[in-house]
């Protein structure tokens, strides 16, 4: 699996009004193994997995997400964002191997 | 972000003392994370590891039994052909206002491996209580979400049945 995690993206709208709620989407790559099979030569896969998701708006708490196993791989995410001032919307993804990505994306309220 | 355990600390207790008191004791949520040294901080892995869906309710919710509401709305298609990726989405009525919010949502497959697949802890900042995301299920089951306010007020979705053509735990 390795050079097949990481490259985290977001998508989603560089401006709204004044207390829109915008969607957001994500993505990242992640095997997201649950540790329970085994490859062709029998030997079990590890767990490789995201646990965690934080994400903040200019640096405060927006949504907390955990996962476990049963997220799927490569983990697709869309959650919504009221839109109150400008900021920087940031999400920080960490796997149970250590794996720690960031990613952010600006939002220009009208 | 190291400040991160730290905020989720302080959001949960937050919620907590408006009202769940109760059901502190049985939140995993608290207690210092001990089992796993490679687990992420904060992870409730208690809740995560347990086998069945009631002990993962105990320990997540603290309850097995959660009164049905339809503001709790779960869509997830009839029958997929690919139990690796199902994709789920999850809307809870609510205002979202600081003295009214959706606080945490969890997320349930009746007999995966480990039931508990997700928990979400929203803010007002949120807007609306939504989550789409694609999840593994072993075999045709149940999905089913429960939802927790910030006054501490359990509501669940009703359990929908997602026929699985093809097993998802290959992954």
């Amino acid at each position: 699996m390795a050079g097949n995690v990481g490259n985290p993206m977001i998508r989603m709208a560089s401006s709204a009004k004044k207390g829109e709620v915008v969607e957001v989407r994500s993505l990242i790559m992640n095997p997201m193994t649950t540790g329970l099979t085994k490859d062709k030569a029998g030997k079990v896969i590890p767990a490789h997995f995201i646990q965690t998701v934080t994400i903040t708006y200019n640096d405060k708490p927006l949504l907390d997400i955990d996962w476990s196993t049963a997220v799927s791989a490569n983990p697709y995410l869309a959650f919504k964002l009221r839109a109150e001032s400008s900021g920087t919307l940031k999400m920080v993804w960490k796997d149970n191997t250590g794996g720690n990505w960031s990613a952010d994306s600006k939002l220009t309220v009208a | 972000m190291m400040n991160k355990p730290i905020a989720r600390r302080q959001f949960l207790g937050a919620s907590l003392a408006t009202g769940a008191v109760a059901t502190a004791a049985g939140l995993g949520l608290l207690k210092p994370q001990m089992a796993f040294a490679d687990n992420v901080a904060g992870w409730p892995a208690k809740a995560f590891d347990a086998k069945l869906l009631k002990d993962a309710m105990s320990d997540s919710i603290g309850k097995t039994d959660v009164p049905v509401s339809s503001k709790v709305k779960l869509t997830a298609p009839t029958i997929a052909e690919n139990g690796g990726a199902v994709p789920v989405t999850i809307e809870v009525d609510s205002p979202m206002t600081a003295d009214d919010y959706i606080a945490t949502v969890y997320l349930f497959v009746d007999h995966n491996p480990t039931p508990l697949a997700s928990q979400f802890t929203f803010t007002p900042a949120s807007g609306q209580a939504y989550i789409q995301q694609r999840i593994k299920m072993a075999k045709t089951d149940n999905v089913r979400v429960v939802a927790k306010t910030n006054k501490g007020v359990l509501m669940a979705s009703a359990p929908r049945e997602v026929k699985v053509t093809i097993g998802g735990c290959g992954g």
